[in-house]
């Protein structure tokens, strides 16, 4: 599944950055996932547990994973239309699932519900983001926004 | 951390870890023939030993599948996306979630689906991956310097002023930012001139070979076999295995 590979990702990001921060012991993250994303929740925070499990380190031990989905926002270049993914109705789960491995092919497969336009950007709810980390460091709680 | 950070940007060099030489395959203009280039010296170092793989970067115009003849291939997913392995190379393209459809990316679009393709991508253990870019210097040139840091560019002109007015920018460029260039092919060459040795003298890139007019490349297009029995695929094969830029030990 894709959402080990974007999981693996996360994880490396996370010890990669404890070390610039001085971590110890990283307690809690939060991952902003954008809903264009089409990532399976449930597969993404399994995956991100048993890889963080696979990395054998004390410094993922303790660390609590939050995941929050963020939702897709559509805004039409053409009209200034905004929609959400709700709006959408034709599309089919094979668009849907080409959606979910590179999102930016939603420009093939949604239109402007208003005008039909495909030059649109995505206002919010792509990609995936690391909000914060939070750890205990040598001497230092850090925190993130 | 009071810093967002995109974890895919982190794991771009794990993805081409286990590649051993990256090649962008660029040059000024259009149809100078990068793609035929590109997907022709994939075929050709796979032929001779090598594990190689082709990415297909014009993501709005993507041809190397027609010039492979690829049809209903999919990635599969493990892990990732594991791309297919066609005629013994292995071919990741965005062809595979646009279907035929038109994909009107605008810059952003282009960076974002680039971003995603290379870090979800798991690539073999390959001596060379080879990298087919669309035009010029624009968004996805700007991307691959930025992404693919160990990329190795080789330049395509034809034997026209109006395609190395613009192969000398971008050879300008590379060679401001340190990129290494393998050097420059000179494409559908259809008569005797000194011209590109002319006007490349003054930039230290080799001129690597130069491959002439194919009046029947048409007719192999689609059909791997043929392909790599045309004037153009033999032509590239000795470009190959005679420029030691490519440090090739033959297997
Ligand atoms: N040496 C050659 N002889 C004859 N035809 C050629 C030769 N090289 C390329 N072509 C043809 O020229 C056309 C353009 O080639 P190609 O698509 O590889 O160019 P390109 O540089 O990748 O174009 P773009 O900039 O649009 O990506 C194709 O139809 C291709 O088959
Ligand atoms: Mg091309
Ligand atoms: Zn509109």
């Amino acid at each position: 599944m894709h959402e080990w590979s974007l999981a693996e990702a996360v994880i490396s990001t996370v010890i990669e950055a404890s070390k610039g921060e001085g971590l110890e012991e990283i307690t809690k993250i939060k991952v902003k996932i954008g809903e264009l994303q089409q990532v399976d929740t449930e597969i993404f925070k399994f995956a991100l547990d048993e890889i963080a499990k696979d990395q054998g380190t004390s410094l993922l031990r303790t660390m609590k994973i939050e995941i929050r989905t963020e939702k897709a926002i559509f805004r039409c270049r053409v009209c200034k239309n905004e929609w959400t993914f709700d709006d959408l109705f034709d599309i089919d789960e094979d668009k849907l699932e080409a959606i979910h491995f590179a999102p930016e092919v939603a420009h093939v497969y949604v239109r402007c519900p208003l005008c039909k336009s495909p030059d649109f950007e995505v206002v919010q709810g792509r990609g995936v983001l690391i909000d914060s980390i939070k750890g205990i460091g040598t001497g230092k709680e850090t925190k993130g926004r | 951390m009071g810093m967002v950070i995109d974890p895919r940007l982190n794991i771009i060099d794990k993805r081409l870890y286990s590649i051993k030489r990256l090649i962008g395959v660029s040059g000024g203009k259009g149809g100078v023939g990068k793609s035929l280039i590109a997907t022709v010296l994939a075929l050709t170092l796979s032929r001779l030993g090598y594990h190689v793989g082709l990415l297909d970067l014009d993501l709005s115009a993507p041809s190397a599948h027609v010039i492979l003849g690829i049809e209903s291939v999919y990635p599969k997913e493990e892990k990732g996306i594991v791309p297919p392995v066609v005629h013994g190379i292995e071919f990741m393209s965005i062809v595979y979630f646009t279907g035929d459809g038109p994909a009107p990316f605008r810059g952003i679009d282009i960076s974002n689906a680039m971003l995603e393709l290379l870090a979800i991508t798991r690539w073999g253990s390959l001596d060379f991956l080879i990298v087919d870019m669309p035009p010029g210097i624009g968004d996805a040139m700007m991307d691959v310097i930025r992404w693919m840091k160990r990329v190795e560019f080789l330049i395509v002109t034809t034997p026209s002023k109006v395609a190395l007015e613009t192969v000398k920018k971008v050879i300008k460029l590379l060679t401001e930012l340190k990129f290494p260039i393998i050097g420059v092919i000179e494409n559908m060459k259809i008569r005797e001139s000194s011209l590109v040795k002319d006007e490349l003298k003054k930039v230290a890139v080799p001129i690597l070979g130069e491959i002439g007019f194919d009046m029947k490349i048409e007719d192999s297009i689609g059909d791997v076999n043929k392909l790599l029995e045309s004037c153009f695929a033999v032509e590239m094969r000795e470009i190959v295995l005679k420029s030691p830029e490519f440090k090739l030990q033959l297997k």
